[in-house]
Formats: structure tokens, sequence, C-alpha cells
């Protein structure tokens, strides 16, 4: 969060510390259906963030007062192992941080889903940091939405995010834990990629007004990548099922 | 002035809202671009270091300041400590329930944490004492006592007056390592004054400082944190809808615009010290 301290994030060709360029997201891989148990899941690797989705739901809401007349209860927790973190082991008690990021997860997942076709019922989507490396609100929500669809739930669009930061004064696509650290400014973006709108958006840091614009821009063209890697995991899987249920009637 | 306070708007009540909105008309008379009249009195707690209240149509929100001299952070051994708490109390609205703070309480706090720290608005590096030792640690406690709608704004300007209105006891380092605090008081060590605006989406269209009614039907909201010379120094996006990105350029235009204006009432307090009011 403080600025500079020293630390080179741009090597003198312009790359950034792992090789990539300011515009580049890291390798992203997402697998859909990974647990048995729940009815929608999803595993995401981006970069060394390693992290997995459960969606359970809709179902009868408990406690039973929280149920909501009109629409679906979302409800998220986004919570880090305490090993998943680079310092000292984390307390598994949420905290602070967990607690905001879990609402703005929410708040970034809900304007995808139809609410008001579920009332009275729950979604539940349960978020477990494994491994975290700078951007892990925005990995889970790419998760999240492949979690839900895959769960079956009716939306609009599908949700994925990246965050774009402050760099030497440049803004970059997809900030590492290092780049997180030392870097001027982080501005995590959520957008439902076809819809073109913005579910989530928070920044620390300074910006101008044109980088703010500029920054909305790149996020944009990264999300548009993420969703082609979201749609890519969604049909594997279900080609995968689909391959077993015709196995299973010959 | 107890009118019924509702959690739920009745559906005729929303819809007259939202089609008001679409005519450019508020519930409250206001023009979509207008911000409430602002109250910011100082020294309301006088056993604070520093202390201001905030009226905002008839949110009231208090912010007190305390600074003791303790231990630095292990990650930033030579700077102060600022600590933001919020707590949505149940005298401020039957909304809100005793207990622990909820996300609702956390993220108030968080943004305000956020807002001051990257504007900075403290030096934070003015504030250690005894470098990697003694520094002061700077607690910001935030409660609103009235509910009218933005609490954020509301309590970014009650939080940056407590900080500009408070006085620390002069400390020196003796070379053993003792400090000798003095009679004399001093103000705290201050950057920048960001202000914070937020902006309602109702339908589509964005009118500033929502009111409490306007809370209840919108469908989104955003806050830019805006320090003097035009940076936006934190973002928070809000609710269960969402924003276009040229929404968002526009929003934040909107917050540019009256920044200036929240802002003057606390330059002013940099040579008063007296009630303002903007």
């Amino acid at each position: 969060m403080t600025a500079g301290a020293g630390v080179k994030l741009l090597t003198e060709d312009g790359r950034r510390l792992d090789g990539r360029a300011l515009n580049e997201l890291r390798r992203c891989r997402i697998e859909a259906g990974v647990l048995k148990n729940a009815d929608g899941s999803a595993y995401i690797e981006l970069g060394r963030n390693k992290i997995i989705v459960a969606v359970y739901g809709p179902r009868e809401v408990h406690p039973r007062h929280e149920a909501l007349p009109d629409r679906m209860l979302l409800r998220c927790r986004y919570s880090m192992l305490p090993f998943s973190v680079a310092e000292e082991r984390k307390s598994p008690a949420p905290t602070r941080r967990e607690v905001e990021i879990s609402k703005v997860i929410r708040e970034a997942l809900e304007p995808a889903i139809f609410l008001e076709e579920f009332p009275r019922t729950s979604v539940d989507v349960y978020i477990e940091v494994i491994e975290a490396d700078g951007s892990t609100r925005v990995a889970s929500i790419t998760a999240a939405a492949v979690a839900l669809a895959d769960a079956g739930i009716p939306m609009r669009d599908l949700v994925a995010g990246v965050s774009i930061g402050k760099i030497e004064g440049k803004l970059a696509v997809d900030l590492s834990g290092i780049e997180d650290q030392h870097g001027e400014g982080d501005m995590p973006i959520a957008m439902m990629p076809r819809l073109g709108e913005v579910t989530l958006m928070q920044a620390d840091g300074r910006f101008t007004r044109e980088e703010v614009a500029q920054a909305l821009r790149m996020a944009r063209e990264a999300i548009l990548k993420l969703y082609e890697e979201q749609k890519r995991a969604l049909k594997e899987r279900y080609s995968k099922v689909l391959a077993a249920e015709l196995g299973e009637e010959q | 002035m107890s009118e019924r306070v509702y959690t739920v708007v009745p559906a005729p009540r929303r819809e007259a809202i939202r089609s008001m909105a679409k005519r450019g008309e508020r519930v409250d008379g206001r023009k979509p671009e207008e911000f409430r009249e602002v109250k910011l009195e100082v020294g309301v707690a006088g056993n604070a270091d520093g202390s201001a209240r905030v009226t905002l149509g008839h949110t009231k929100v208090i912010v007190g300041v305390k600074a003791s001299l303790g231990q630095p952070f292990p990650d930033a051994p030579n700077a102060g400590v600022q600590i933001v708490h919020a707590e949505l109390i149940p005298l401020a609205s039957p909304i809100f329930e005793p207990g622990p703070p909820d996300e609702n309480d956390v993220e108030l706090a968080r943004i305000i944490d956020r807002g001051l720290r990257s504007a900075p608005a403290l030096k934070l590096e003015d504030l250690a004492v005894v470098p990697g030792k003694q520094v002061w640690r700077v607690f910001i406690d935030i409660y609103p006592i009235d509910h009218d709608g933005n609490f954020i704004d509301a309590s970014g300007l009650a939080a940056m007056g407590a900080l500009l209105s408070a006085k620390i006891p002069k400390v020196t380092a003796a070379p053993d390592g003792t400090i000798v605090k003095a009679e004399e008081k001093v103000p705290l060590p201050i950057a920048d004054i960001p202000v914070f605006v937020t902006i309602a989406k109702i339908g589509d269209v964005l009118v500033v400082d929502p009111c409490y009614e306007e809370e209840l039907v919108m469908d989104a909201r955003i806050t830019f944190a805006l320090t003097r010379d035009n940076h936006v120094c934190a973002i928070q996006k809000g609710g269960r809808g969402s924003f276009t990105p040229e929404e968002i350029e526009r929003a934040l235009e909107m917050a540019l615009n009256v920044a200036p204006r929240l802002r003057s009432a606390l330059e002013n307090l940099r040579q008063a010290g007296a009630p303002q009011s903007a």
C-alpha cells in the first residue's frame, strides 16, 4: 500500500518482474465442476493464485427469517486459508479485509443473477484461497461466476474481473503480489463481459481522471480474454458430462 | 420530525421515486447534481484529541480522534499508525441492530481508511517518535447518530474535520529512548484533505449524495475519494446493480464538480478552530 520503497517493478525494456508486458495477463486456467458435493464448483489458477469455489443452492434459507420474499438471498464467503499467504500464517478467523471482500464479491455477482426468479431461496458461494499472489478478489469472482453457471443458476452474463494497478507511474493489468505490495495503486474491476457493465470497482492509490478511464478500457480488454477461458472451462465440463451420459446409454 | 422509518419501500413509492428521477426530480426537491447543505462543527467531544460532527440533511455523524504512543506496525516501522473504526449503532436507525460489527460497519470504515491513507491525509512518517519503537497511533472512530443516507461522505467529512482540529502533546525523545511529553499541544501533520463523494444510480439516472429513501430504491452506488489536486484516491462501488464505463466517467465528473465546495469547509478549519459551516 505504501508507494515506491525502492523496489524496481519494471526492467529497462519496460517489462515487468515476471517478464510480462503492461497489458498482459498472467496464465489463467479454469476448471469447472471440480467438487462432488457442491451444486456447482470451479477452480482457478491465475499465475500462482490458486482458488477453489463451491456453490450450494438454490436451497432453503437457514436461518429462515433471512429469506427474502421477492428474491434469492445470495451469500458469499471469501476466505484465505491460513497457509495461503507469503507472510506469516494468517489467523483462520475472518479478518476485516475478508469481511469487506465477501461483500463486494457478492455485489459483483448479484447483477448477473436472475435473483427475482428464486424468491425465498438462498445460494451460497464459498471461496477458499489456497495460494495467494495478488488480485485474489477478482480471480475469485472469475471462478465464482463459472461455479454459479456450473450449478445451473440462470444468469444474464458471466462476471470476470481483473486488477489494474499503477507501477512506476504506468498502468498495468493483473497485479501480482509483489506489484500490489510495492506499486502505487490497485484498482480491481469486474464486469459482465458480454454486456460491458461494471459490477465491481474499488481503488486505492492515486489516479487521475484520465487514468480511471484508461483503466476501465484496459480492464475490458483483459476481461474479454478471461471470458473466453470461462466459456472454454464450461464447455469442457459439459462435453465430459455429455460423453459420460452417451457412454452409459450404449 | 419522526416519520416512520421503513426498510422496504412500498412498490408505488419506489415507482414514484424512480419516475421522478427520470424527470430529473428528487424526493427532497434537489437537482441530480446537488449535494445537501453541510454543517461541520468541531470540538464536539472534549475528551477526544480531535472531534467533529457533520450534519448532512438529517444525517448526523460524530467522529472522534484519539492518539496514543505505541508500537508501529512491523511492516512500516518508521511510520505512525492510522486505525479507522466505524459502528452503525442502533441509536441511529431502527435498521441497525446491536452486536458485533457486520459487513456494513467494516465496509464504511475501510472506505474511509483507504481514502485517508491514499491521499494521504496524515503524514504518517512524521508521526514516528522513536522510529521502529515508539510512534503515534491515531484512532479515528466513526459513529453515525442519525440516518438519512450517505454515511460515507458525511463520515469522510467528519473524519477529516476531526483530524484537522486535533491537537496532540508535543513529544521529544531523549537520547536514551525515554519520551518526554510537553504541555504544549501541536496539530496533527496533515498532507492532503481528501473528500468523499457518493453517486447513486436510480434506473439510468445518476444522483449525487443519495438520501435514505434514494438509497433504498437505488440500483447501485459509487464513491470517489478525491484529493486537492483532483486525483482519485479511493473508489468503491456498492449495491446489487452495475454501471456502464460511461456512467462511471460521468459519476466521476459529478464528484469532481462538488468536491471543492465540500473541501472549503475543511480548509477553513486549518486557520480557525471555531464551528464551521458550508
